[in-house]
């Protein structure tokens, strides 16, 4: 038994390290890529280039304005109509999924390919209409929101899965009617009651549009926009060294993002744990 | 125990009357509730008893405003509620599946009313703690309902639900989920807690022996609609029809015959009836066990078929010449002389008797 354990452990050992190793030396070949110089010393020149290129700041911001904006919208949509439907209309259920899980199939060139088509056709016909302006607005440069339609198309798929299956661990039925019991309104049964019991999914879910957003580069760059991912393409494509440096710092910018993510969902656990 | 700083002074003596008048609820082509009449008496805990899917829920969910009646009326202290919202009918509701809010603790989830109510948070606290110590679980103030079992779990939604002081108490089936023991001693403990609180109880369950345990009186229904509201003594051995009799308790049908002078032959003895008499068909006496006198005769039209120990009493089952089975209660010393294939007579006591259409 001891033996069967201890051969188990090595072979655990084992898989961890072959698997550790196949996504470590990529990542330290590419660093080491990255900094080598000419003469054999160590140079941070590719990251001090990269980060002073034009459009650095402007493309990583406007990234995760567009990954706020994003989160926020397929949240709000999302979370009231899963809540509702399992309160009101259970029978509702299945056509919510399917709606949700619809994007799935559509791969995003053929969803660029389809809001290009609307685009164009748009303004030519709504030309003295308000709805013109509505195109207009959509499409500013500053912050395209037609980007931020694709995405959460995109990502419905991803969320609903997510905030499914956290629906999924409470009854929420009967919270909300033992709240209710307890005097809470309905919708103050829901904020109060069911929202807390659903941070876990909330928090995938967000991960999840967001590492989407963070890598998504197809309709950013057929629409003509460049937030991060099209950037670091268009700067990378320039420069061997640097095109390496850009791979390294878009994964250490992911990283963090979703650790600071992470942080901040264990750390209002941590408080309610704790309060009392 | 606590109880007088839990109910303030005149509140334990004015805990409420509930009426149902002509309560009825259909969900699409089943109607769960048909005309349903019931009151349940201050301080009284009332059991509503009866199979699966005759309504009690769609009662007691009427009743806490979770659910809307079609017609009738229900009646708190004689006022209708149908206007007021679920969250301020003042009715506290144990269910049937764990309801604690799994993100908060236990004296979190107790004072979760008292929060809704604005009350401050020192005295949220202090309360709470009451409350847990009132259902005996003080030492587990902090842990979080998947640290508790089913019964502990059970007992904190029993304080949460008395929290808000509430003028009726609502149980649907809040023992059902637990394993045999734990039922029984927490089957006790809100009695208990009941009787010293004076709160009106609905206490809904579809376990006879339950109902007849706890309840002041014990309404059954059936099909949406109240077969009889007696205490469970005289439900027993007074059963108003025959679905209560046969419901409550055991009961065995023998075939009998109609006499001239509206009086039944059963067993080769004539009986007069117990209510009416159906006018026609064939009939059924029903008679439970302790009332069948089972003696040993070699010429006996029964003969013992089975024998199910019960502790005091035996319960034996005996077969008729034509294929009745009747189930006959003797003392456990007896039954050890009546061997299976004995054979016997029956005789019923000499009083009316319960009759029934016979069933196919
Ligand atoms: N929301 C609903 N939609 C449709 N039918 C319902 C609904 N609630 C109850 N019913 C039906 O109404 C009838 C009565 O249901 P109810 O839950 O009151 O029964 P019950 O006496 O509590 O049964 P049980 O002992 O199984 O809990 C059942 O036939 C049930 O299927
Ligand atoms: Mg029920």
């Amino acid at each position: 038994m001891a033996q069967l354990i201890s051969r188990l452990r090595v072979w655990r050992g084992a898989v961890l390290l072959l698997a550790g190793l196949y996504f470590l030396i990529p990542m330290a070949a590419s660093v080491w890529f990255s900094i080598d110089d000419v003469n054999g010393t160590i140079a941070f020149d590719a990251y001090t280039g990269l980060i002073s290129a034009p459009g650095f700041t402007d493309s990583l911001v406007l990234t995760l304005e567009l990954a706020v904006v994003t989160v926020v919208v397929l949240l709000l949509l999302l979370v009231p109509a899963m809540i509702a439907v399992r309160l009101g209309s259970p029978k509702l259920r299945p056509l919510l999924e399917v709606v949700c899980t619809l994007p799935l199939v559509v791969p995003p060139v053929a969803l660029t390919a389809g809001l290009i088509g609307v685009l164009r056709w748009g303004p030519d016909y709504l030309m003295d209409t308000p709805f013109f302006q509505t195109f207009v607005f959509v499409q500013q440069p500053e912050f395209p929101l037609v980007l931020v339609i694709a995405y959460v198309l995109m990502a419905l798929p991803l969320a609903y899965r997510a905030l499914d299956s956290g629906l999924r661990a409470v009854d929420v039925r009967t919270l909300v009617e033992a709240a209710r019991n307890c005097g809470a309104s309905w919708p103050r049964a829901v904020v109060q009651v069911i929202l807390p019991n659903l941070r876990g999914a909330l928090l995938n879910a967000s991960f999840l549009t967001l590492a989407l957003v963070l890598g998504e580069f197809t309709t950013a760059s057929i629409l003509g926009y460049q937030p991060f991912a099209v950037w670091i393409y268009s700067v990378g494509n320039s420069q061997g060294q640097m095109s390496v440096a850009v791979s390294v710092l878009s994964l250490l910018i992911t990283w963090v993002l979703l650790l600071l993510l992470a942080a901040a969902g264990r750390e209002r656990r941590h408080k309610t744990a704790t309060a009392s | 125990m606590s109880t007088a700083t839990l109910a303030p002074a005149g509140r334990t003596t004015t805990s409420a009357t509930v009426e149902f008048r002509s309560l009825r609820r259909q969900f699409g082509t089943t109607t769960a509730l048909d005309g349903l009449d019931l009151t349940v008496e201050p301080g009284e805990l009332l059991a509503l008893l009866g199979p699966s899917g005759c309504g009690k829920t769609t009662a007691l969910r009427i009743l806490a405003g979770f659910e809307t009646h079609d017609s009738g009326e229900v009646l708190v202290d004689g006022e209708d509620i149908t206007r007021i919202p679920a969250h301020k009918r003042d009715a506290g509701m144990v269910f049937q599946s764990y309801s604690l809010f799994p993100h908060l603790t236990a004296a979190d989830n107790v004072a979760f009313g008292l929060r809704m109510r604005g009350v401050a948070k020192a005295e949220r606290r202090k309360r709470a703690h009451e409350l847990l110590e009132l259902v005996g679980l003080p030492q587990r103030a902090e842990h979080y309902p998947h640290q508790m079992s089913g019964g502990q779990q059970q007992r904190i939604a029993l304080a949460r639900a008395l929290a808000l002081q509430p003028r009726v108490l609502l149980l649907d089936e809040p023992l059902s989920a637990l394993d045999a023991k734990v039922r029984l001693s927490l089957r006790e403990e809100i009695r208990r807690l009941q009787q010293e609180l004076g709160i009106t109880t609905l206490f809904v369950t579809h376990d006879q022996e339950e109902a007849l345990s706890m309840a002041d009186r014990v309404a059954v229904l059936r099909a949406g609609q109240l077969e009889q509201c007696a205490t469970p003594s005289e439900l027993y051995s007074r059963p108003a029809t025959a679905f209560v009799a046969e419901f409550v308790g055991t009961m065995s049908r023998i075939p009998c015959s109609r006499t001239a002078d509206g009086q039944v032959e059963v067993l080769g003895h004539r009986h007069p009836v117990d209510g009416d008499l159906p006018a026609d068909g064939d009939l059924h006496v029903l008679v439970r066990p302790e009332n069948v006198e089972l003696t040993p005769a070699a010429d006996g039209p029964a003969q013992v078929v089975a024998a199910s120990f019960l502790g005091a009493v035996t319960r034996l089952t005996v077969r008729l010449a034509d294929g009745t089975e009747i189930k006959s209660d003797v003392p456990t010393e007896t039954a050890t002389t009546l061997p299976l294939g004995t054979h016997a007579t029956l005789t019923l006591p000499p009083r009316p008797v319960l009759v029934d259409r016979a069933t196919p």
